[in-house]
């Protein structure tokens, strides 16, 4: 099985700073780690291979230092990695990304499976994984939870709903999404860290890739940030206490001027 | 203090620290009271490749590394030293057959132990010879194409829980010391069997039981070096292992140490934080500054004996003197400074004070060391 991951650099915080300015990420000072949902595709992917056999591939498209994320990826036992970075890219939104990474999946060749974490930790998006099935035109399967079966070009999974779950079949190659019920990433171990040092890691640019101008960077984004801000967070409501009567009473009250105004 | 470690070695003190953080960390306390054997950790070692870490490539190892050994048991000690010593204990009874195993007993054992497929011990204490090691009471009587083992060890880490172990006995007793002889024997060989499990004051994730011998046959090829080399294969074997244990009391003292300024930190009294005391902080620069001269005495050893310096018994014997002796300390300061909280089981402070005493008594009481080193030095006087 021929399996391809896609991973994003992000920082290692849950509360993302955004400069006021360029409605960017600050990314300065902040220690950079893989997307945690994506080491659980990692690890799916692994497992795959030790599974089914075949070769697995990470990609990321980010600034240089993403080679960081893609090498402690080979530490994990993934066999190849190919880093897409070009000034070109800079300022693409999910749409872009997404368009990019599939022109870069589709430099790899034939494959049969796309893996993706369900989300990044500091965008939040949920949408390169499906954007990049759309432009593959493959199929997609989001909230992955558990790879039931892989046989005769058809793939069985177990798809996380907020009630249960959904088994899904659908034909190779496919995308997925995976959520962290999948399984536990494994530590890298001594030898994998070792040849993750060492790997030459593949670097593509928009000449390598050669994709629509149009579609790249912040020309191919659509989507324009007017304004970020973190919502005030809710105050605590009113806690009425005493006898049952006298606070049914209070409440009524409570209410009615409420509707009055 | 800069080390001046290789990449190599870093990427070994990262992966460890990973593994004491991520996964020892939060089942300390745990194995601590159930005083099971911490398998999965193991396992999690083993896939990492850290059994490797001193064993050359050609038997599937990483190298031949006794400071990388050092480096991640003093950082899996930092979490916890009774699973730390586990990892360690299987190094001990690793080392006779890497030292003086012939090349089909290296390549029949040493890469299931390298891999952490397999786990060993070293068994030579019993009942009544501990630092008295020529007093020992196991025999080995040779018949044939085999040995007949008979007798019983005591007080061996991973005892029952190890599949591999190099067992010293007595081939010539009246020879004394230069009567006994090693054994490599396999857990479920016929008239091996394990004694009682010992319920100990620290280290208790790791498991120390009496290995028993009733008429046990096991086949020549089992005996490493030659007859009447058993106590030579215990002392460079100790020489080589002792940075391990050193290492070991290392780990449990920087983690005291770690416990106790964060705590220092939070702890307020009299409206202040008590790390802005005299008093705690002449006490923590006191531990900082003995654990970093414990590490400085455990590198340079360590270092020596992968350069291939001979004569570093005196030098292992300090390494592990001192840092024990630190350890024990450390520990022990640590629970003064967290008071009354460090004396109560639901914080971890009490824990390292535990693990720490046994790394002064075994591989050598410090009173042995002591004896270790300054023999050495009469006998370099009279050269």
């Amino acid at each position: 099985m021929n399996i391809i991951v896609c991973i994003k650099q992000v920082p290692e915080t849950t509360e993302v700073r955004i400069n006021p300015e360029t409605n960017t990420l600050v990314r300065e000072g902040v220690k950079s780690i893989i997307n945690p949902f994506d080491m659980y595709a990692i690890e799916e992917a692994v497992r795959l291979k030790e599974r089914f056999g075949g070769k697995t591939t990470v990609i990321s498209m980010g600034p240089p230092q993403a080679e960081a994320a893609l090498r402690e990826a080979l530490s994990m036992g993934i066999d190849e990695a190919v880093l897409v970075c070009d000034r070109a890219f800079a300022g693409s939104d999910t749409w872009a990304t997404s368009y990019t990474l599939a022109g870069a999946i589709k430099k790899l060749g034939s494959f049969d499976l796309v893996l993706c974490g369900k989300q990044a930790s500091d965008g939040d998006t949920a949408q390169v994984g499906p954007g990049i099935s759309m432009h593959l035109d493959i199929p997609q399967v989001t909230y992955v939870k558990k790879i039931e079966e892989a046989k005769d070009g058809l793939m069985r999974v177990e798809r996380m709903m907020e009630e249960g779950f959904e088994i899904v079949e659908t034909p190779l190659p496919a995308l997925l999404t995976v959520v962290k019920e999948i399984n536990e990433p494994r530590l890298p171990s001594l030898k994998g860290l070792m040849r993750a040092k060492s790997a030459k890691i593949s670097l593509w640019t928009q000449k390598e890739l050669n994709l629509d101008p149009q579609g790249i960077g912040l020309c191919g984004s659509p989507t324009q940030v007017v304004k970020i801000f973190t919502p005030p967070s809710r105050v605590g409501g009113q806690k009425l206490s005493g006898e049952t009567e006298e606070i049914t009473e209070k409440l009524v009250e409570l209410l009615k001027s409420e509707i009055t105004g | 203090m800069d080390y001046l470690l290789t990449d190599e070695q870093k990427m070994v003190q990262e992966l460890a620290r990973k593994i004491a953080r991520e996964k020892i960390k939060p089942v300390a306390a745990k194995y601590d009271q159930t005083e099971e054997y911490p398998w999965d950790i193991i396992k999690i070692i083993a896939d990492a490749g850290l059994f490797g870490l001193f064993i050359p490539e050609e038997y599937g190892g990483m190298n031949t590394s006794v400071l990388n050994l050092c480096i991640a048991t003093e950082e899996l000690s930092r979490s916890c030293g009774g699973i730390a010593v586990c990892y360690a204990a299987s190094a001990l009874g690793t080392f006779p057959i890497l030292l003086f195993g012939n090349d089909e007993q290296k390549k029949k054992y040493l890469p299931d132990l390298a891999s952490g497929k397999k786990i060993a011990a070293f068994g030579i204490t019993e009942p009544e010879a501990g630092s008295d090691a020529s007093a020992i009471k196991t025999t080995a009587r040779k018949t044939g194409d085999h040995y007949i083992l008979n007798g019983l060890k005591h007080f061996i880490t991973n005892g029952g829980d190890a599949q591999t172990y190099v067992v010293i006995a007595m081939t010539d007793k009246t020879k004394g010391a230069r009567g006994a002889s090693a054994f490599i024997v396999e857990k479920d060989t016929p008239g091996f069997t394990f004694g009682k499990k010992e319920d100990k004051l620290g280290i208790r994730a790791s498991s120390t039981r009496e290995l028993v011998f009733t008429d046990c046959k096991i086949p020549k090829e089992n005996l490493l070096s030659r007859e009447g080399m058993g106590f030579i294969v215990t002392m460079k074997t100790f020489d080589v292992s002792r940075p391990g244990v050193a290492a070991q009391a290392l780990g449990i003292a920087q983690g005291a140490l770690d416990i106790a300024v964060s705590y220092a930190k939070e702890r307020h009294q009299f409206g202040k934080s008590i790390s802005s005391f005299q008093g705690i902080q002449w006490m923590l620069a006191d531990m900082a500054t003995q654990i970093e001269a414990a590490r400085a005495l455990i590198y340079s050893c360590a270092r020596e004996i992968d350069a291939g310096c001979k004569d570093v018994g005196k030098d292992s014997a300090m390494a592990k003197l001192y840092a024990s002796d630190v350890a024990m300390k450390v520990t022990t300061d640590a629970v003064q400074i967290l008071g009354g909280y460090g004396y109560m089981k639901d914080y971890p402070a009490e824990k390292y004070m535990r693990d720490a005493k046994i790394t002064q008594i075994y591989e050598g009481t410090n009173q042995v060391q002591r004896s270790i080193i300054a023999l050495q030095l009469i006998k370099e006087m009279a050269k």
